[in-house]
């Protein structure tokens, strides 16, 4: 209720005879007095409105049809601005939010279920209104349903896209019925020593260990086993890629033959011309990305950037730039002609093909491994 | 009846207010420095000291599985940096991947240096040569080996353009790559700090040991090499300080093993969010670095390395 609105109801009940003049005219002086002595503090709380939202993403491309498609629109529609931020990594970003004060950072494009956990184990969450983001109605359950696991009762963020890290090949020389034949085992093929790659990351190194020793990624049961893949992928690799470009320059180089690789970066090396393969091995890791709003962010106004974020044509324009599935139900919109065409794209909008992260199961372990990797990278 | 102020004359009221005055121009010149020193000591404390208190701190602390980290005087992450033998190899092999870089620095930078001081009006032209790389990021600098030693690179199209391999040679993600960048990196602080040592030699030493009957390489290692000692010292100080502290060169030009102790609080603080394990791994190589400053500041003293840097 605003205060015009208090005043006229006071006025209201003044006439109807509720209120006698010394009462009213007490009432109207004391709130004069209030209003006298806020005054200079509400021009604090004036300068606290909400004119600029920041939104940290990978950058390039997706940047790009984010601004084109989302926040001009944004801006024209509310005279919110968006301030548009990039980072490389989204443990370097994690480091930088928890570092930050609150309302420093609002919105980012994170990587993973595990990511929105640990976003909410920092406390860093917040409770969205879905209500205020109609196009939510238009994303796979399957994909938000990941996220309610986590939050049963609330939802910090909306899922965007999704993809898997599968097997990456030169086709000239290992061909499809090589790498279907020797599935995620070939990364630890000595017939490749010296032209194999792989990420520096060991929630995927440990993944692809799990499957070279036939164990299921979200139930590891011999870890000593899945520590000697680890030994042996990194005795016969030549370099651990760290970034997207990374890996797509020793492909395109041809300094390594086979990784695994990004799904949506490998579309754009067939793109390019490159005669890369992609094969996505039986429990080949799926993964999603989502728009996480974090602690301290005016709320309404990033719900608002949300919805324009969702929108289909937003979407599918991000979609199409980076080369990774929309969050969108194919059975619900029409998701247009190149998304059915990339790697990981799920038709059925189910995505019960693609095997997941289970986020328990991964940040519980993730204070031993990620040192344990660390150790068995060098050598230990 | 008197007043109290008559009791003094002229002469002593002059010579109190001397005193006085003498006074306030020793306290003004006792204040002088440090008013001149104020603004660049609060940086120092401010950007400096007080992250480093921050530091301090945050090593006592221990990580927790999820969540925040957990405060308190927890002596575990030192215990673990100062006893556990994977940081101890780790720390042990960047020494001597810094060690390596220095001594490279200075068989290379040596005679670089000694070719500047000796040559006769291009000196100016050769300076800002050798400042050029300053002028591109470290990080390009650094990339760029892999368009020259890479599978496709200029050496191996070169090689094989002119028959001389059939097939790439792999150059490139190995130790011997993570040093040669390195000294890439590293060779000019060697080469100006030789410089500016050789620059101060009075040339009339070497022609009077040469009048002596001493050749002009007796000459030179009797009297030009010692003299230039102090500048070889402090860029190889400087050399291997800034290369055991680098984690970029490791990361771009290195294999899966390759890895420096920088790359670790890299990892602790970024990858594992072990802030509290970072901190106390980037204390302990600032104490290793800091111990190896101390021991050349006893023998040499620090004048020489700021004559370099300036």
């Amino acid at each position: 209720m605003d205060n015009t609105k208090r005043y006229e109801r006071l006025l209201e009940r003044y006439r109807n005879g509720d209120l006698d003049r010394r009462s009213f005219l007490g009432l109207i002086g004391a709130a004069g007095v209030a209003y006298g002595v806020q005054t200079p503090f509400a021009r604090m709380a004036f300068a606290q409105d909400v004119t600029q939202v920041r939104f940290d993403g990978w950058g390039g491309v997706v940047s790009e049809a984010f601004r084109r498609h989302a926040f001009d629109p944004y801006t024209a529609a509310t005279g919110i601005n968006v301030v548009d931020g990039t980072f490389s990594g989204g443990d370097e970003y994690l480091a930088q939010v928890r570092s930050s004060q609150e309302g420093e950072y609002n919105i980012a494009h994170l990587s993973g279920v595990f990511d929105y956990a640990r976003y909410v184990n920092f406390g860093l969450d917040v409770a969205l209104n879905i209500e205020n983001i109609p196009n939510m109605e238009l994303v796979m359950d399957a994909l938000t349903n990941a996220f309610r696991g986590i939050t049963p009762d609330h939802l910090s963020a909306v899922p965007y896209n999704y993809g898997t890290t599968g097997l990456a090949y030169n086709r000239a020389y290992i061909s499809d019925e090589e790498i279907r034949e020797k599935g995620a085992s070939i990364l630890i093929d000595p017939e490749y020593q010296g032209k194999i790659g792989g990420w520096s990351d060991w929630r995927t190194r440990l993944w692809y260990a799990a499957l070279q020793t036939g164990q299921s990624p979200n139930d590891i049961q011999d870890m000593e086993a899945a520590w000697d893949a680890i030994r042996a992928h990194r005795d016969l690799a030549l370099k651990y890629w760290g970034s997207g470009a990374e890996l797509m320059s020793l492909l395109a180089e041809e300094e390594i033959y086979v990784t695994e690789g990004w799904s949506g970066r490998i579309a754009a090396l067939q793109e390019q011309g490159h005669d890369i393969g992609y094969y996505d091995a039986p429990n080949s890791f799926g993964w999603q990305e989502c728009l996480f709003v974090i602690k301290g962010s005016p709320v309404e106004a990033c719900e608002e950037l949300l919805n324009f974020m969702l929108a289909p044509e937003t979407s599918i324009a991000v979609a199409e730039g980076q080369n990774y599935p929309p969050a969108l139900d194919g059975s619900k919109v029409d998701l247009g002609s190149k998304i059915p065409t990339l790697p990981a794209y799920d038709p059925s909008g189910t995505l019960e093909a693609l095997t997941f992260a289970d986020p328990v199961y991964w940040n519980g372990n993730e204070a031993e491994w990620s040192e344990t990797f660390a150790r068995v990278q060098r050598g230990f | 009846m008197r007043s109290g102020f008559a009791i003094f004359d002229h002469a002593q009221f002059r010579h109190y207010a001397k005193q006085i005055t003498d006074m306030s121009v020793e306290a003004r010149e006792r204040r002088q420095p440090w008013i001149l020193l104020s603004a660049p000591l609060g940086a120092v404390t401010l950007l400096l000291l007080v992250p480093l208190v921050f530091i301090v701190i945050y090593s006592f602390w221990l990580r927790s599985a999820v969540g925040p980290d957990i405060a308190g005087f927890h002596p575990d992450n030192w215990q673990r940096a100062l006893t556990d033998p994977f940081y101890r190899y780790i720390l042990f092999n960047t020494l001597k991947i810094a060690a390596i870089t220095t001594f490279f620095c200075a068989l290379l930078g040596y005679p670089a240096a000694y070719f500047i001081t000796r040559s006769s009006g291009n000196k100016l032209i050769l300076l800002l040569l050798l400042m050029l790389p300053f002028w591109i990021s470290y990080i390009i600098r650094t990339m760029s080996w892999i368009n020259i030693l890479g599978s496709s690179g200029a050496l191996n199209t070169l090689l094989l353009s002119t028959g001389v391999i059939s097939s790439p040679i792999q150059m490139l993600y190995n130790e011997a790559t993570v040093i040669l960048g390195l000294v890439h990196f590293l060779l000019p602080f060697m080469v100006l700090n030789i410089y500016v040592s050789l620059d101060g030699i009075d040339t009339n030493l070497e022609d009077a040991a040469t009048s002596l009957g001493a050749t002009r390489w007796q000459s030179f290692l009797q009297v030009t090499l010692p003299l230039s000692l102090p500048g070889l010292a402090a860029g190889g100080l400087l050399c291997f300080v800034l290369g055991a502290g680098t984690y970029i060169t490791p990361l771009i030009l290195g294999g899966p093993r390759d890895a420096m102790f920088a790359n670790l609080v890299f990892e602790a603080i970024i990858t594992q969010l072990n802030w509290p394990m970072g901190s106390a791994l980037s204390l302990l190589l600032l104490l290793v670095l800091g111990a190896l400053v101390a021991v050349y500041n006893r023998f040499l003293g620090m004048s020489q390395l700021t004559k370099g840097l300036g």
